[in-house]
């Protein structure tokens, strides 16, 4: 601790949980946008990983909630988020955004999208994983022409109500920080749109890493195509989250309120590793360098031509430097924020635990466990183009 | 959901020491029993009426309503609606002596350990190179220290503080389930059996206000005492203030102590660019303070 802070400020009152919880909506909101490049947008290279795009959003979805909860000092409680919803508290819409997000976007686009694999699994199948396949039509096994048809049209059109609902989804996290006017470090009409940009290079990155990790894993050649559109895209989102950034960064120091000292103070001393180096040295400049020399996104076939195996470990460690980036951005506002006194006139300090709810242990398992869930998700759906069935 | 009353009424906790007539104060309530004492008579009722022979059921039934009747005396006639509180703070007349913030443990059952205060006095010591320098060492519970100021010392002072009860209060704004409001008579409570424990509120706060009860799991803060209001009394605060430094009342009545310490000095509210609409009220506050 240094200088003054508030006597109540002493605790720090969002700790490791609320980290996750931006960092993994990110995630879910970042996988959806992309599956929808392929739906809508019509971006055929990236279709091998539009299945799993949808599964690992959905996996990060279902855990999403699960920090938030385990934070709460009455959890059991957490209900009348939903019963009496203060309608003017950014907070209380969590419950209906992500509800709509995961019953109406999610799990809805992803049964439309699978329902005729289903079908025929289920017809193929015996065994226990025919009556479960069977089960997840819901009983609707009609493959003709029409319904197939229906299906897609269906999938489409969830897709385009999903994109605004997933910028919804995120953009709204952000909000919950940006409209803390009592916290200079949040208080950002950008802070949303920043929360929104960082999801989407972070869904990129996840889903690139599992889908070239999934591929090693499993002996499949990896569709290098695909990797480099989903590296070109990472590189552009980058470039657009960092620029808004900047932007931010820029406007702060150029406006200089009175707060402008003790942000100071505080990014040259508790945020120093968690921001300049790791956010933006590791998590930023190394892999947008790296992605613009080697990946497809500056020209057709990179600035520097590097060999397809080569490539597949640059993109690898990129998108392990953008997720440790990424996180690092999540640390850097929630704890950033209450690093420093509202009285602006001191800092404390932050000591993460190993045991307890807010504890590392904790974050690690909130952390591993859509994974695991992603694991059962692909085992049921898979998500592989050469799984899909055929009639 | 709990109406507004009940929900008052769920905050409306006094602490084993104002129930044990601690307070001098109480010598004011004349005519209300403690609590003990209505304990004695309602046994002695009890075992004369069963003598007497009366049915259990219809005897219940008097008690609770004798019992309701009883627990009601001390908020008779209290109507929200004509008040309307805020609190004046002569920062020319604090002495630094933490009496208040001690009494605001003691009244409100707060955790003693340092890092929980419903109030708190700072000190300011502003010296000749412009440079500040602000402690508040345990809250000001046990007093000051000397200041110890490298450079000369221009002018020193103590600010207390507490939450503002803020008439566009950020915390209420942020409470996902509406667990924080503003009561009729213009105080930001709690409803600690309502509250989810997300700490929302404690970010909103510009002020530093907010703590979040250790054992209770629930924000807390500040209520203005709100139990001693309803009683007709003043904040524990501003009762033990050996120099008048708190001044309590009404905002908009002429004829009341803070609206005269209104009209006599001149006033400012905190962060005032927040646009929180504070109701804690100012005298002589140097603008270093924030």
């Amino acid at each position: 601790m240094q200088g003054y802070i508030y006597p109540n400020e002493f605790e720090l009152h969002w700790g490791l949980l609320v980290v996750l919880y931006p960092y993994i909506t990110g995630l879910v909101a970042g996988a959806f946008i992309l599956a929808s490049l392929e739906r809508v947008f019509n971006v055929k290279e990236v279709q091998p990983t539009y299945r799993l795009a949808l599964l690992t959003a959905l996996a990060f979805l279902l855990v999403a909630p699960l920090p938030l909860l385990a934070h709460l000092g009455h959890p059991l409680r957490s209900y009348e988020i939903f019963l009496t919803p203060n309608r003017k508290s950014a907070m209380a819409m969590f419950g209906f955004v992500y509800a709509w997000y995961l019953t109406v976007v999610l799990l809805l686009e992803i049964w439309f999208e699978y329902r005729k694999d289903l079908v025929l699994w289920a017809r193929s199948e015996r065994g226990p994983k025919k009556w479960l396949h069977y089960a997840l039509t819901l009983g609707a096994t009609d493959l003709s022409e029409e319904a197939l048809r229906f299906d897609d049209n269906a999938g489409r059109w969830i897709t385009i109500i999903g994109i605004p609902s997933a910028f919804l989804l995120h953009g709204y996290v952000g909000f919950i920080f940006g409209s803390v006017k009592a916290n200079p470090w949040w208080s950002s009409v950008l802070m949303p749109v920043v929360f929104l940009f960082s999801a989407i290079v972070s869904g990129i990155a996840l889903v690139l890493f599992i889908y070239v990790a999934a591929s090693l894993f499993r002996s499949k050649p990896v569709d290098m195509r695909c990797a480099d559109k989903l590296a070109a895209f990472l590189f552009y989102a980058m470039i657009v989250d960092f620029s808004l950034e900047m932007l931010d960064f820029i406007h702060r120091l150029y406006e200089s309120e009175e707060s402008i000292e003790i942000l100071s103070q505080l990014i040259q001393g508790p945020l120093f590793i968690s921001l300049i180096v790791l956010q933006v040295v590791l998590g930023t400049l190394v892999p947008l360098i790296a992605l613009g020399v080697v990946s497809p996104a500056l020209s057709d076939r990179g600035v520097s031509r590097t060999p397809a195996e080569l490539r597949r470990l640059i993109y690898l460690a990129c998108a392990t430097l953008v997720q440790i980036g990424i996180f690092s951005i999540r640390w850097n506002v929630v704890l950033g924020g209450q690093l420093f006194s509202k009285s602006l006139r001191g800092l404390t300090v932050y000591k993460p635990l190993l045991f307890g709810t807010e504890g590392l242990l904790m974050a690690s398992v909130l952390l591993f466990l859509p994974l695991v869930i992603l694991w059962l998700l692909v085992k049921v759906l898979p998500p592989w183009l050469d799984a899909e069935a055929t009639e | 959901m709990a109406g507004p009353a009940d929900r008052v009424e769920a905050c409306l906790q006094p602490t084993d020491e104002v129930l044990a007539g601690a307070r001098p104060s109480d010598e004011v309530k004349a005519g209300v029993r403690p609590p003990g004492e209505r304990e004695v008579d309602r046994r002695e009722f009890l075992e004369q009426a069963l003598k007497a022979g009366l049915g259990v059921p219809i005897l219940l039934g008097v008690i609770r309503i004798q019992d309701l009747v009883a627990g009601d005396a001390g908020q008779e006639g209290y109507e929200p609606g004509e008040h309307y509180y805020g609190m004046g703070v002569d920062v020319g007349r604090c002495i630094g002596c933490g009496m208040c913030a001690q009494a605001c443990k003691t009244e409100n059952d707060v955790p003693l350990e340092p890092h929980y205060f419903n109030t708190w006095i700072e000190r300011y010591v502003i010296q000749t190179d412009g440079a500040v320098v602000v402690d508040s060492p345990n809250g000001g519970m046990d007093g000051f220290p000397g200041a110890q100021s490298e450079g000369e010392i221009q002018r020193t002072f103590f600010v207390p503080k507490l939450c503002n009860h803020c008439e566009d209060a950020p915390c209420v704004q942020v409470c996902p389930v509406g667990a924080t409001f503003t009561t009729e008579d213009g105080v930001v409570l709690v409803d600690e059996e309502y509250c989810i424990g997300c700490s929302y509120c404690i970010q909103a706060c510009p002020y530093g206000a907010r703590w979040f009860h250790p054992e209770k799991h629930v924000a807390a803060k500040c209520t203005f005492c709100y139990h001693r209001l309803v009683e007709g009394l003043v904040p524990a605060c501003v009762e033990v203030c050996p120099t008048g430094a708190r001044v309590f009342g009404e905002v908009e009545h002429r004829a009341t102590p803070l609206a005269r310490f209104m009209r006599l000095n001149e006033i400012q509210v905190l962060k005032p660019h927040l646009n929180t609409k504070p109701r804690v009220y100012y005298a002589n506050l140097d603008g270093e303070v924030r």
